[in-house]
């Protein structure tokens, strides 16, 4: 459970070198860290879903992220701003 | 450049490729063959055959350069039979014989 | 050869043909849902656009709760995904993508454009959002932020435009007249000319 304004980090994870999956967590986002806004409800995992099979509720949270920080290059101050499920974010220090 | 990361083809966020692609902001008129494939996936998805979530693993199957040269909704249909097919609501036999009649 | 390399226009008929045979889906409900999924169309977001303009109290419910707020206008929201909305300031102005695949709000907005759905907005947006919403002529007043919003989960988002100058003691209906589609996703401004 993150409150808003949590510090939170995207899981470096790479299922799609596992198996057949469907993610809904951009690649461009894995590994980084960013601020969670608020949480926007609970959902069945599309992960699952997407295969027929019974499908966990999951929290889903609404993610800041500083953008020039993901790509190396861009404005500062520009964001991006991603619904990501609870079980692909790791708490920051 | 592109993050040196195992990105799946349709993950397409940032992707160097297609970051010198001019963006086709002409409207395209819809064809009967769209909307036909649009109102299919809808009436599974209501009647519980096959979800949103389904059709998108289904698309994301698709091999790359295929993915890229479909239309839209040439990507949709071919997902739908997929998962029909996996599903079991159809057979292959039952979809070729079909096919012959076409 | 795989089946599922078919002609696409060629397997949408033989499943269809199936389906209907084997009594899941027919020709009636096929052409029914298509006149529902064509009612939906722009002007359905533009109309709450214009009341959020003219009624802070809707535009808090629109920030707050976009379903409800769509259904309060007349817009049927049963069975379709959470409404999410946000809103453009002199500080930020939000761009919507969907990089993944195509999620759009298809109950205020009607299908999702060519562009949309093309590789080169979804992967342009989010890495080079002011050189995308250049490709519309758009320029963002200097001091601007962008807040680029990628719809990967089960909302679809939509986003109030600013005012423009030059609409005082406007109506509602002139209002919506000039929100556009583009307007509503971040590619565009609304002018008063238009």
């Amino acid at each position: 459970m993150f409150p808003p304004g949590a510090l939170v980090r995207v899981r470096n994870d790479w299922p799609e070198t596992r198996g057949p999956v469907h993610i809904r967590t951009p690649h461009y986002l894995r590994g980084m860290p960013g601020r969670v806004v608020r949480l926007l409800g609970a959902y069945p995992n599309p992960e699952d879903l997407a295969f027929a099979r019974p499908a966990a509720t999951r929290a889903l949270y609404h993610v800041a992220f500083d953008q020039p920080a993901v790509w190396q290059e861009g404005q500062g101050g520009d964001e991006l701003l991603v619904e990501l499920y609870e079980h692909w974010l790791e708490p920051v220090q | 450049m592109d993050k040196d990361v195992p990105r799946a083809p349709h993950d397409l966020g940032g992707v160097s490729k297609f970051l010198c692609e001019p963006v086709d902001v002409e409207p395209h008129a819809l064809t009967d063959f769209d909307k036909e494939v649009d109102a299919l996936r809808g009436i599974l998805g209501v009647k519980q055959v096959m979800s949103v979530d389904e059709l998108r693993r289904g698309i994301e199957a698709i091999p790359e350069a295929e993915y890229h040269r479909l239309s839209y909704y040439r990507r949709w249909i071919r997902s739908i039979t997929d998962n029909l097919l996996v599903k079991g609501v159809i057979t292959e036999a039952e979809l070729r014989a079909a096919l012959e009649r076409v | 050869m795989n089946v599922l390399e078919t002609d696409g226009e060629k397997l949408l008929v033989a499943v269809r043909d199936l389906l209907a045979a084997k009594g899941l889906v027919s020709s009636a409900e096929i052409a029914e849902r298509i006149a529902i999924t064509d009612a939906a169309n722009p002007g359905r977001g533009a109309r709450m656009v214009a009341k959020a303009w003219t009624d802070p109290s809707y535009r808090a419910l629109m920030l707050s709760d976009g379903t409800r707020a769509a259904e309060a206008l007349g817009i049927p929201m049963r069975g379709v995904a959470p409404l999410g909305v946000l809103e453009n300031t002199d500080e930020v102005h939000n761009l919507v993508v969907c990089t993944l695949c195509s999620c759009y709000p298809r109950a205020v907005l009607g299908y999702p454009p060519f562009w949309f759905k093309s590789a080169a907005y979804r992967a342009r947006a989010v890495r080079d959002p002011r050189g995308t919403i250049a490709e519309w002529g758009t320029v963002l007043p200097e001091g601007t932020k962008i807040r680029v919003v990628d719809s990967t989960a089960d909302y679809r988002w939509m986003v109030i435009p600013r005012r423009p100058a030059g609409t005082d003691g406007w109506t509602e209906e002139q209002l919506a007249a000039i929100v556009r589609e583009g307007d509503m996703i971040g590619v565009t401004v609304p002018v008063a000319g238009s």
